[in-house]
């Protein structure tokens, strides 16, 4: 900074958007049309009077990248609430557990609809607006964009050596050939490059803008198919005891959700059988009973008629059936029971899937014996049995017994028997593991407390008064399958592909101008100056503009020094401008050591 | 046991000395920077006072930072025929010089800094040796629960430290902060993580384990240089701010802000970071929603673990918007930068700690 400038003292710090403003101003129509990025008004004016005047007002609002960047804060925000209290979508359990605990926040939680954060209606509004600004935003830029694929790039601004870079040199070649030689040189490069009076206009890395585009686009076709998906969606669950099967309708299901949409005839053909199902666990160290594989092996038959065919579900591997996919849930035991009547005769045969209630599932349960009993005396009547399993007996202890491990390495079948009326056999539904003892009476023994005892395998307990007996008969495992369907998820994995391939195209490629001018100096001596623009400052910038000047200077090689400094004479009358002093500034530290 | 098992139960031991042995080389390392930054104060100081106020003195003419029409010799000049490239910065930018690193120039203090490189490298080939024999003694990905996380994340935050070195890019001013952390985070990983190395739940059983938890421990390390980067940026930014306006910041501001460099190069090179992880961490989002897929039956159920990655996503997508939206530039962005980060930590502690959700796993 070595000479006197005529700049009046700058104030402390200039706003930033006055500075880009600024500079602007400074290189007129070529810095324009650089991005399609709207531009900021600052202060938002207030709107002319009337109604379009205001909706005008807002629409210009909701459509500014201000607005979207709140936006989209609002939307991470409000996405907070919903990870640190439990929501209805993931787990209801929870929720009804949660409310018993917190009875104070809890209404005030219900009205602001916190356990269903995601599909509240502030949530939605945050982001339905977020996707009418990002629509509002996408349109005019695509069209922007396609003006600018259609028009030229501008003209090099007057002065050249107010770009961000900037390099010159003197070449006895004649100016027409050397910008010819620019041009070629230009157009080989893959740039869009014309003549624009004395100078070569040159632009380059416009699949930055595409990239974004697309990527803004994909946003959008993911939102759609998420909703669609939501919307169309269909869920269930079944449990199946080995050798059972299951066919793709609506009755079969335990329980069923779908979407608003949904509809019930769209359910894919098809059907399975469970074959067997196979879980191995960590046998030592620190996580002993942790599983580590589960198989279901199934045989399927697509449609009514279908070839059946075997396969093995796994955790991470769905089996998949016209765009439905069979899930491997969970598993437990089903212990093979048998019961016979006063008579002996054998009236009841079922494996009885139990439920896991922990770790090492142990399991409990119900088993039911409806029709078929008659007592010693003849009489109809309904046998209910509490029943409690172990796959690994720990031993015996007073109490509740527990398993010691999830493998059927000592399987013992605890139970108490009633007998009387179990409640209707169907149409209410009826808790199928939980015996409703209201109409039923305990089984007693000989000292007239509660009958009850532990079985293993082939083991019998005498129901008192020759009413019978049951048999624990042997082990099968269950398996339970979540069969869901999803549409349009190959639309949101597209649009999520596309979101990517945009999303690098528009943060990795620089698109940027290159002016290349040729001028007869002063002399006689052909002036050429190159300057090249970036959205934003890139390091790799200047190291293109070098290549290029260095390709050229092939077809326009320097000419001898004259001690005319060079750059100033190409703009007759602006010989004591400030620029110049950029030139010989330059031998200062370069301030940019980090992209060195 | 049979004898695999003894062969792993070895390995798992094999892990353990050499993570114990990095961290002592580490400790090393950090020593040599704390050499470095004492050593190198004698430095160069008031450089960036100069440039700053320098002008100032001439009349207040060129006064200001911000109006300063400053030119720079441009990069890669060396080659005799490859013309002279002159750049400007953009208006409004302040034309500061890098500061001169810890070593402040002097020999001494430049000594020590490579020491602590090289201290440095030993150290990350000796934990990268942990991490692959506890992989090893898992014979699976050594990401299966908190504590491999842990000791993978610093390794790869090393790595893309010394990648970046080794690019011969100027990052030798991150060394302190960065080794200072790995030895944070190693110790709460051997002291309250640990979980001795076993195999995995079915439901971990994947390729996508290998795609989606790979890429996720990339972004966060990257992501993790670029918000060191944003918080210097911050204190050299308000060290610059005070200089330009006549202040005096205190010395010890003034020896350790004035040797980083300039507030404008490290903005540039968070963002440079934070931009070029940004689709990679999309991509671990989209991967991980494809392997929910196909183990829970839904490839996005806002589980805590997924919420909270969706709002790291959104959170880094408001700093680019911000960075390309005029007032936003400078300091507004870089605390949404570092916002966004403290998101991704959340996400990786606090998740796994304080919310129960369908990713917890193996202890912790
Ligand atoms: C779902 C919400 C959105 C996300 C996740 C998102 C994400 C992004 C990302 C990652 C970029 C790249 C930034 C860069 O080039 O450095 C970007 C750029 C951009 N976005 Fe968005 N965006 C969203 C919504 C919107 C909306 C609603 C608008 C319009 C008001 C918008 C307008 C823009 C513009 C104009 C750019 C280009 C800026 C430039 O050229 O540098 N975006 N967006």
């Amino acid at each position: 900074m070595s000479n006197t400038k005529s700049n009046p003292p700058a104030p402390e710090r200039e706003r930033p958007d006055e500075r880009d403003r600024e500079n602007a101003r400074e290189l007129g129509a070529a810095g324009s049309q650089l991005s399609t990025a709207p531009i900021e008004e600052s202060a938002a004016g207030l709107p002319a009077m009337g109604v379009i005047g205001w909706a005008r007002w807002f629409w210009r609002q909701l459509t500014s990248m201000r607005v979207a960047l709140i936006l989209l804060f609002l939307l991470s925000l409000g996405a907070i609430p919903g990870s640190l209290i439990p929501q209805n979508s993931v787990d209801e359990l929870k929720v009804e557990t949660f409310k018993k605990a917190h009875t104070t926040v809890s209404p005030i939680y219900e009205k602001l609809q916190f356990f269903d954060v995601y599909s509240s209606v502030w949530f939605s509004a945050i982001y339905i607006l977020l996707f009418i600004s990002l629509i509002g935003c996408i349109v005019p830029r695509t069209g922007q964009f396609i003006g600018q694929l259609r028009s030229r790039p501008p003209g090099a601004p007057k002065r050249l050596t107010r770009l961000p870079a900037y390099t010159t040199w003197r070449t006895e070649a004649e100016p027409e050939q050397v910008r010819e030689a620019a041009l070629a040189m230009m157009r080989k490069r893959r740039y869009r490059a014309h003549t624009v009076g004395d100078a070569v206009a040159a632009e380059k890395g416009y699949l930055r803008e595409a990239g974004n585009l697309v990527f803004h686009v994909a946003l959008i076709v993911m939102l759609v198919a998420f909703a669609f998906g939501q919307l169309f969606k269909s869920e269930g669950g079944k449990l199946i005891v080995e050798g059972d099967g299951f066919s793709n309708t609506l009755t079969q299901y335990d329980d069923f959700k779908s979407g608003s949409l949904f509809d019930a005839d769209s359910l894919a053909p098809f059907s399975f059988t469970l074959d067997k199902f196979t879980g191995t666990y960590e046998r030592s160290g620190p996580q002993i009973g942790t599983p580590r594989t589960y198989e279901a092996h199934v045989t399927y038959e697509k449609g009514a008629y279908g070839k059946p065919q075997k396969t093995v579900i796994r955790v991470n591997e769905p089996l998949v059936v016209d765009g439905t996919k069979v899930y491997l849930n969970a598993h437990g035991y089903a212990p093979v029971v048998s019961v016979k009547d006063g008579k002996g005769k054998e009236v009841y045969r079922n494996a009885v899937p139990l439920l896991p209630i922990d770790n090492n599932v142990t399991s409990t349960g119900a088993i039911k014996v409806f029709d078929g009993y008659r007592d010693k005396n003849g009489k109809k009547t309904q046998l209910g049995f509490q029943a409690f399993f172990v796959p690994t007996f720990a031993g015996s202890g007073k109490g509740t017994m527990f398993s010691q491990f999830p493998a059927p390495d000592m399987p013992v079948l605890a139970l108490n028997g009633f007998h009387g009326y179990l409640g209707p056999d169907s149409g209410l539904a009826q808790n199928v593991y939980q015996l409703d003892k209201t109409k039923m009476t305990e089984f007693k023994d000989a000292d007239g407390k509660q009958l009850k005892q532990r079985l293993l395998v082939g083991e019998t307990m005498k129901l008192p008064d020759g009413a019978g007996s049951i048999t624990f008969e042997g082990i099968q495992e269950w398996a339970s399958f979540q069969i869901s369907e999803q549409p349009a998820s190959g639309w949101a994995l597209t649009g999520a592909v596309a979101a990517i391939a945009g999303l690098a195209g528009s943060l990795f490629i620089q698109r940027r101008r290159v002016w290349v001018r040729v001028t007869p100096g002063a002399d006689g001596v052909t002036v050429v100056e190159m300057a090249g623009l970036g959205r934003s400052e890139s390091a790799k910038l200047p190291e293109e503009l070098a290549d290029l000047a260095v390709t050229l200077i092939a077809s326009a090689p320097t000419a001898p020094e004259t001690d005319t400094a060079p750059g100033t004479d190409t703009e007759p009358g602006s010989s004591p401008e400030p620029d110049s002093d950029s030139v010989e500034e330059s031998s200062e530290e370069p301030a940019e050591g980090a992209e060195k | 046991m049979n004898l695999a098992a003894a062969t792993n139960e070895n390995l798992a031991h094999t892990s353990n000395v050499l993570i114990y042995s990095s961290m002592a080389v580490y400790t090393l390392a950090f020593f040599a920077h704390i050499a470095e930054w004492v050593f190198g104060s004698r430095s160069k100081v008031g450089r960036t006072a100069a440039a700053l106020t320098g002008a100032g003195a001439e009349g207040a003419g060129a006064g200001g930072s911000v109006k300063v029409q400053v030119a720079q010799k441009g990069g890669g000049t060396a080659v005799l025929d490859r013309p002279k490239v002159v750049t400007r910065s953009a208006a409004g930018t302040r034309d500061v010089p890098d500061g001169p690193g810890a070593a402040g120039g002097t020999f001494k203090g430049d000594l020590y800094g490579r020491m602590a490189v090289s201290m440095t490298v030993l150290a990350f080939l000796v934990q990268a040796g942990g991490v692959i024999a506890r992989a090893l003694s898992v014979q699976r990905a050594p990401w299966g629960n908190m504590y491999e996380f842990s000791i993978t994340f610093s390794t790869v935050a090393v790595g893309a430290y010394l990648t970046l070195l080794a690019l011969k890019k100027n990052v030798r001013w991150m060394g302190l902060l960065l080794v200072t952390t790995v030895l944070l985070d190693l110790g709460i990983a051997t002291t309250w993580l640990y979980t001795d190395s076993d195999q995995l739940v079915p439901a971990l059983h994947s390729y996508w384990l290998w795609i989606h938890v790979s890429t996720a421990i990339l972004c966060g390390a990257v992501f993790y240089l670029g918000a060191v980067a944003t918080l210097l940026y911050l204190f050299r930014d308000s060290y610059e701010n005070k200089l330009a306006s006549g202040g005096q910041p205190g010395s010890f501001a003034q020896s350790v802000l004035s040797r980083l460099p300039a507030a404008a190069s490290l903005d540039k090179f968070s963002y440079r970071i934070n931009a070029a992880v940004f689709p990679l961490w999309t991509f671990t989002i989209i991967a991980g929603a494809i392997w929910a897929g196909d183990a829970w039956g839904r490839y996005w159920g806002w589980d805590p673990k997924e919420v909270w990655s969706f709002i790291t996503w959104v959170a880094y997508a408001c700093y680019l918007h911000a960075r390309a939206t005029a007032g936003w530039k400078g300091r507004k962005a870089a605390y949404l930068a570092l916002i966004a980060f403290g998101c991704w930590l959340f996400n990786y502690y606090g998740v796994n700690i304080f919310v129960t959700g369908k990713h917890s796993y193996a202890g912790v």
